[in-house]
């Protein structure tokens, strides 16, 4: 290819010097400050640098049925404001059915119903004890939509969420249809991470029934429209946990749709952390008018089906504030001001994977790791000087220049370096010389058969050269698919075995062939030590 | 320096039928110790649950954390120390797993903690996978694996021939049986990195394969008077110190891996351990022998050819060998004008030649 040694030798001292400028910044931080711009440290895996790693499923259809329940109820008041009778309302899975009084007709309360809810449709007309039964559900196109909607938006809270918490480099993305990838390198309380993430946090303003019994509630007499919800407390002292139970109307009065701002305030009397709310503009009038209409009565703050605190209304609140205390620590007012401000996940989520390493465990692995680079590497370089003599040491020269490329490659596409990566660094150390194993074993040949030694080494390389191709390129092929079917460290895997795989055929095939015609050529040696 | 010196010729080829009896039995075992097992001993990786790894900052015995574990109602816990035993660290895992936001890991520490004390439980890693996504996975390393092979197969016939891809596809199941098989008889759990360690084997294998192959290829167009099993073997003689070298280089860093690279990788570096010398003997003992098992139904069928591309090589000079009896098309082949038809002619007329 390239006849000229000059200019080979040129190629790979260019080569070498664009690794070493890849690598520097990975190695020392003494640099100035375009350097450190044009390539990045090494970047780490999550099992080197500790973190945690996340697979989250929506749980999608769940939003579908809190939007099938609020229209139920909907429908139910618009249906009697309009003036039809309705029996009863009920939502059986993703569909509701509406029971009216006979005289009113089937196509005026369907007309009703689709003037109101375009997107409904009616799937079923019947009759019922002389009653009128209309069963409606949301079109097919319209459900997949909205699930598409509810894991968009849980994406874009997630992604609230942890930009509020504070985490370097956090990696959020779709996977699939509803699942989500969260990785946060380097976090410290994984445990808290979780609870901040996956919180649904919806938060919900709710009446206090103070006209039924609670004690018949509890018996299993639950009154109508009513269900039983309960406070967590937490006894200071003992830290032991009672629960107290509340009856409370299930009509959602407002929600934290209408939030502006949440944020942890200490209360001066007691020292107690409580989180302090703001409504927007709307929410400040629902606000307004819902404590105007029940002065004297509780009004429940829930969230996520738990009673924070229940207080009575003494008057018309207006101006849109509100409080939400509840014996909070400091780290649960402020993790609890952050998915307020963040806002609700439209559904809730399940943990499908979740792996965590924990910073000294990475701190191990890299220690270990390099360690077995540098005792594998040491050892294959005196074998390799033992079995070869001086060939010997071209071979470990082109491995050391392959242990360089397979840094500076890492660090020049920013791929990630992975424990499994490690592992496979040390084990192409290992398969490396083979490419070199290959052509100094057919210089040994072809010297047998009688070869002048410049000849010898010119028929060992070309007839190699097939040979190294063939084996490599298969090699390459299960790296390829290894690379198609893991996930995080093990793609670490595919991609330093990949790199180490391309880059010994270079380093065997062009830099040992460089070095070998330099000895020929300006040496004039008589002899090849091998 | 030589391990073997220039013309060694061991008869591997003679004894193959004794090595494929070996493999058969060793494989034969696995798959005893598998059926006796239930099935592969999946780890959570593919059939969820929950693991983790904890340091014990005090002097402590693998009993004391089974105590403080007992009777968790979390399915089956298997406790197992890793590492040095003056570490102190242990691999826990559990049964299940959880799907809700307060994980299983979570319980074990306090466990933990309630036993050893606060400052002296550090949870170093937790690794928690749901049913769903270990089922996912299972099918997704199944699938690797058959790809990667597929794929394999297709690149071995277009640079040789289709029975040498089946010789090499032989040796690569053979060595994943086996080490799947190793894993089995010696309880060990198969989980993501086991897999990517049997991909690695499979490129590993193959690599020794191919060199061999390669130099059946070359030798069938240089010698022409030895019989095929005889080329076969001479030609595994002339790559032996190759084979051997390269192994042994890639045996002493997998083995320092498993000594030095630490608990996480241990299994992963097991498995390559167990795939270098598998591998190398398989590339010696089962593919080309295999080769040699179907090459004659390959030669009647193709036409007599086993070799596919000699590419600008001059053709054997059928003039030096004593060409049998039918020799109608012989002295046509003199004649490479005609590639195609050249190549096919040639052919035959090395199978004339091998079967004296």
């Amino acid at each position: 290819m390239f006849r000229d040694l000059k200019i080979r030798f040129g190629i790979i001292i260019l080569l070498v010097c664009g690794a070493l400028f890849a690598l520097a910044p990975s190695i020392t931080d003494n640099l100035p400050d375009w350097w450190k711009d044009s390539v990045h440290k090494i970047k780490l895996g999550l099992d080197l640098q500790g973190g945690m790693h996340l697979i989250l499923e929506v749980q999608a259809e769940k939003a579908v049925e809190s939007f099938m329940e609020r229209t139920k109820n909907d429908l139910e008041s618009f249906l009697k404001s309009k003036g039809i009778l309705v029996v009863s309302a009920q939502r059986k899975g993703l569909s509701v059915e509406i029971k009216y009084v006979k005289p009113n007709t089937k196509e005026s309360v369907s007309s009703l119903i689709t003037s109101r809810y375009p997107e409904l449709r009616i799937v079923k007309t019947s009759q019922e004890g002389g009653h009128g039964v209309i069963t409606v559900e949301l079109s097919q196109k319209r459900k997949l939509a909205m699930e598409r909607a509810a894991v968009d938006q849980a994406l874009e809270t997630i992604r609230n969420r942890i930009d509020q918490f504070g985490v370097t480099e956090p990696d959020i993305s779709r996977q699939g249809k509803d699942r989500i990838l969260v990785q946060l390198p380097g976090i410290k309380d994984p445990e808290r991470a979780i609870q901040l993430i996956g919180k649904t946090a919806l938060l919900e303003f709710k009446l206090v029934d103070d006209e039924h019994s609670l004690e018949e509630a509890l018996k299993g007499n639950i009154p109508p429209g009513d269900e039983i919800l309960y406070q967590r407390i937490v006894d200071p002292d003992t830290g032991a946990v009672t629960r107290k139970p509340y009856l409370i109307k299930k009509k959602t009065l407002l929600t934290g749709d209408v939030l502006k701002d949440a944020q942890v305030r200490i209360n001066t009397q007691y020292g107690e952390p409580y989180v302090s709310i703001t409504f927007d503009s709307r929410g400040a009038e629902i606000f307004e008018k819902i404590t105007g209409e029940n002065v004297k009565k509780r009004l429940a703050i829930i969230l996520d089906n738990n009673v924070y605190s229940a207080p009575v209304i003494q008057e018309r609140i207006a101006g849109g504030r509100a409080q939400i205390t509840g014996r909070f620590t400091t780290q649960e007012a402020h993790d609890l001001a952050i998915v307020l401000r963040a806002g609700a996940l439209p559904a809730p989520v399940k943990i499908l994977e979740k792996r965590t390493v924990g910073p000294t465990l990475g701190q191990d692995s890299i220690r270990k790791g390099i360690t077995s680079i540098v005792i594998g590497g040491l050892l294959v370089v005196l074998f390799m000087i033992f079995y070869y003599k001086l060939s010997g040491v071209v071979a470990d020269l082109a491995l050391f220049l392959n242990v360089i490329f397979i840094f500076a490659v890492l660090a020049a596409f920013r791929a990630t370096l992975t424990l499994p990566g490690i592992a496979g660094i040390v084990l192409t150390i290992g398969m490396a010389v083979d490419a070199n194993v290959l052509i100094f074993e057919r210089i040994r040949e072809e010297l047998r058969l009688g070869k002048t030694p410049r000849a010898a080494m010119e028929a060992g390389f070309s007839k190699a050269f097939i040979t190294i191709l063939d084996a490599n390129v298969t090699t390459l092929i299960a790296a390829i698919v290894l690379f198609q079917f893991g996930t995080g460290p093990i793609k670490g895997f595919a991609v330093t075995l990949s790199i180490g795989i391309v880059s010994s055929m270079f380093t065997a095939i062009v830099v040992s062939r460089a070095i070998f015609d330099l000895a020929f050529e300006k040496r004039r040696i008589k002899k090849i030590s091998i | 320096m030589e391990f073997f010196k220039p013309g060694t010729n061991i008869q591997f080829v003679r004894v193959r039928f004794i090595a494929i009896t070996i493999s058969l039995l060793l494989i034969l075992a696995g798959i005893i110790s598998l059926i006796i097992h239930g099935g592969p001993n999946y780890g959570i990786d593919f059939r969820g649950g929950t693991l983790v790894q904890v340091k014990i900052h005090k002097p402590t015995d693998i009993s004391h954390v089974r105590s403080a574990l007992k009777d968790l109602k979390l399915g089956e816990v298997v406790i197992q120390s890793i590492g040095p035993e003056k570490e102190n660290e242990y691999l826990i895992r559990i049964e299940k797993s959880s799907t809700s936001l307060k994980g299983i890991s979570e319980i074990v520490k306090e466990r933990l903690i309630k036993r050893f004390g606060k400052d002296k439980v550090e949870i170093r890693r937790v690794e928690m996978v749901g049913p769903k996504v270990g089922k996912d996975l299972r099918r997704k390393g199944m699938w690797a694996i058959i790809f990667s092979m597929i794929a394999i197969l297709i690149y071995i016939t277009w640079r040789f021939e289709f029975w040498f891809a089946i010789g090499a596809i032989v040796a690569l199941a053979h060595d994943v049986m086996i080490t799947i098989g190793v894993f089995s008889i010696t309880n060990k759990q198969i989980n993501l990195a086991i897999v990517a360690a049997i991909l690695t084997i499979i490129g590993y294998s193959l690599n020794d394969t191919i060199v061999v192959y390669d130099r059946i290829r070359e030798n069938m167009k240089k010698l022409s008077k030895i019989s095929f099993p005889e080329l076969v073997n001479q030609s595994i003689n002339e790559t032996l110190s190759r084979t051997i070298l390269t192994s042994l280089t890639t045996l002493i860093t997998v083995v320092i891996l498993f000594f030095v690279g630490g608990g996480v990788i241990h299994d992963f570096a097991f498995a390559l351990i167990i795939g270098v010398v598998v591998g190398t003997y398989s590339s010696i003992y089962i593919a080309s022998p295999v080769v040699l098992f179907f090459e004659p139904y390959g030669r009647n069928k193709k036409g007599g050819r086993i070799v596919k591309r000699p590419p600008a090589a001059p053709a054997p000079k059928p003039s030096k060998v004593k060409v049998a009896p039918v020799s109608g098309t012989a002295p046509e082949k003199q004649t490479p004008a005609a590639k195609t038809g050249a190549k096919k002619k040639k052919g035959s007329g090395k199978k004339k030649k091998r079967k004296k």
